[in-house]
């Protein structure tokens, strides 16, 4: 699986990530909290290899992801980024239908196989976006179109999914609709989720583990009630927070306490 | 009830659309090459000598056969004057739309466009120093043009390059000041040249298919043909790229490799234009978006199919060139600006 070793990450003198381990286990969701700052996309963006590690490593299968080939990587390992930036008019099948490159022929050229498209399909139904397949993207919804970002991801049919702030700007349906996809992804097919957020209460809810991190370092990481105390996340955020469990569901939950509220 | 059915059958929506992708690219391009060989036929009876109809299409089928009953003076115009001319036409139209094409997926920028980016006039000024310094030498011509328009777009991209990745309006700004630039040298090396050739320097500079040879047509298709062929190879990555480079490479694309084989490929074909043809403008600003509104943006039938168009396009716009004020002529570079700087105005303020 995938595995981060002493990973330090460096944007010329500044030190983004510093010396940070973290392991993936099959069908886990690991949540990366923290203030705007921490590391937390730095560190997302080096598991796949996105941006290069000045020291440590990412380890994929105990091989290095530097090592493995774009394509290669591409097929175990997909990014849910924030929605896509269109200039030119395209179909949800048709940007569905780029997850599919990564298992292309060699040449990168022709058209999808019987296979790539039988995986859309199945893809489609499970995000429901199949009444919406032949409809542009930048005519949907927001919650319509990072649905889409799942659905191409979810194509690729890659082991561990990484998902930057996936429900920065979807409504509170949209968001555990999309957390709920990422889990039954999980749960289904053993796959893993490396989940970048700031809702705080979200992870707790569909997170296993939730990792906390602080100018690049590791705070604390554990189940969702081992890291979410006052006293950790008032180390991290500089805040006083209220913890109680959520009624319905046990996990824990937060409330800021903001001292001019007091 | 129906939507019952199409839940229990979703799979063959998919399915069948997405052949139809390949159907769709097929049967457009299909469309488009019959009526580049209709217009083919149809252009090369007109000119400043009016070719008898029926013997002049039995004679291009046929290729010459004598039994037609063409004048062999009609002959010459036909095989040794307007054939080639129509063919080189063809060969540039698509060269420039098929690399405007991809430039567009590429910087992810409609507007993006060899002449307007300042790539032709790098191949102008490649193919001048060629004419200065290696006149006898046909193929350095082309040669010169390629390096010319290649360092054009690598200094365009580099300009263009800001924190935020290549945005459109940097994009058009590092074009314009490129093109300013190389006009500048151009000026500067037309008066290296010697009088009498500077009359038909400029009108070769608006674009103009008259003055080719025959190793120069032979050339220009060949590049015209291998340049679209390795640009449709990698439309399944323009494809992805058109989405973002981010996307792209997370995607599996791997996208230094792509921007350098499509640049080259793309210089290789402005340049063997411009080298032929002089800066035939907004071609490829034209065909590939009037293909895109038709026929979608997969690059895998955009490209293709704007190649096609282009020739359709510049073998019009170049018999009217050649007809409207007949015997003089326009240069071709000044009816296809007729028709894109307009365009150009329009994508413009729609906001890009």
């Amino acid at each position: 699986m995938l595995e981060a070793r002493n990973l330090t990450i460096k944007y010329g003198l500044r030190v983004a990530v510093a010396g940070l381990s973290l392991k993936l286990q099959p069908g886990e969701i690991i949540a990366i909290i923290g203030p705007n700052g921490a590391g937390k996309s730095s560190l997302l963006r080096a598991l796949n290899a996105s941006v290069q590690a000045a020291a440590g490593d990412v380890l994929l299968d105990d091989r290095s992801v530097a090592t493995y080939s774009r394509r290669n990587l591409s097929r175990r390992i997909a990014v849910v980024a924030q929605e896509a930036d269109l200039r030119f008019p395209i179909t949800v099948l048709e940007f569905v239908l780029g997850g599919r490159y990564a298992w292309s022929s060699n040449s990168a050229w022709g058209w999808e196989t019987v296979r790539d498209l039988e995986v859309v399909q199945q893809v489609l139904h499970e995000t429901e976006l199949e009444e919406l397949s032949h409809r542009f993207l930048n005519e949907l919804s927001g919650g319509e179109r990072q649905r889409a970002v799942l659905a191409r991801a979810l194509a690729t049919e890659a082991g561990v999914l990484l998902l930057d702030e996936p429900t920065a700007n979807l409504d509170l349906a949209h968001q555990a609709a999309l957390l709920m996809l990422v889990r039954s992804r999980c749960d289904t097919r053993a796959a893993s989720a490396v989940v970048v957020t700031h809702d705080i209460n979200l992870a707790a809810e569909f997170a296993n583990r939730i990792i906390l991190m602080k100018e690049g370092r590791l705070i604390a990481s554990g189940a969702p009630e081992e890291v979410l105390t006052p006293l950790l996340l008032r180390e991290a955020f500089g805040v006083t927070v209220l913890v109680d469990a959520h009624p319905v569901t046990g996990v824990p939950r937060i409330t800021p306490v903001h001292e001019m509220l007091r | 009830m129906t939507s019952t059915a199409a839940v229990k059958a979703p799979g063959r929506v998919v399915t069948l659309d997405a052949r139809l992708t390949f159907r769709r690219m097929f049967i457009a391009c299909l469309l488009l090459l019959v009526a580049l060989l209709l217009i083919i036929f149809g252009t090369s009876l007109l000119g400043s000598e009016q070719l008898p109809t029926r013997a002049t299409i039995c004679a291009l089928v046929t290729y010459g056969d004598h039994s037609c009953g063409l004048r062999p003076d009609h002959e010459a115009i036909l095989f040794d004057i307007r054939l080639p001319r129509i063919i080189l036409a063809a060969s540039v139209g698509a060269s420039l739309a098929a690399a405007g094409a991809s430039y567009q997926a590429l910087l992810r920028n409609p507007l993006a466009e060899p002449y307007l980016l300042g790539i032709s006039n790098g191949a102008a000024v490649g193919t001048m120093l060629a004419l200065v310094y290696f006149a006898g030498n046909e193929w350095s011509r082309p040669m010169m043009a390629f390096f010319g328009a290649l360092l054009a777009t690598l200094v365009v991209y580099r300009l263009a390059l800001g924190r935020a990745g290549v945005t459109p309006e940097r994009l058009i700004l590092a074009g314009v000041i490129v093109t300013t630039f190389l006009s500048s040298v151009i000026v500067f090396v037309t008066t290296l040249m010697d009088a009498t050739r500077i009359r038909s320097f400029t009108f070769w500079l608006l674009g103009d298919l008259s003055g080719t040879t025959s190793s120069m047509l032979a050339i220009t298709v060949a590049f015209a043909l291998l340049g679209t062929a390795v640009l449709v190879v990698n439309a399944r990555s323009l494809n992805l790229l058109m989405l973002g480079e981010r996307d792209a490479f997370d995607l599996g694309v791997e996208v230094g490799r792509v921007r350098l084989v499509v640049f080259i490929a793309a210089s290789f074909l402005v340049g063997s234009s411009v080298a032929s043809s002089g800066s035939v403008g907004y071609v490829g600003l034209v065909v590939p978006h009037l293909v895109r509104l038709s026929l979608g943006s997969d690059n895998r039938i955009t490209i293709p199919a704007a190649a096609l168009a282009g020739a359709i396009f510049v073998v019009v716009a170049d018999t009217l060139a050649r007809t409207v004020i007949a015997p003089r002529e326009l240069p071709v570079g000044a009816i296809t600006a007729l028709v894109g700087a307009p365009l150009f105005i329009y994508l413009l303020r729609r906001g890009i």
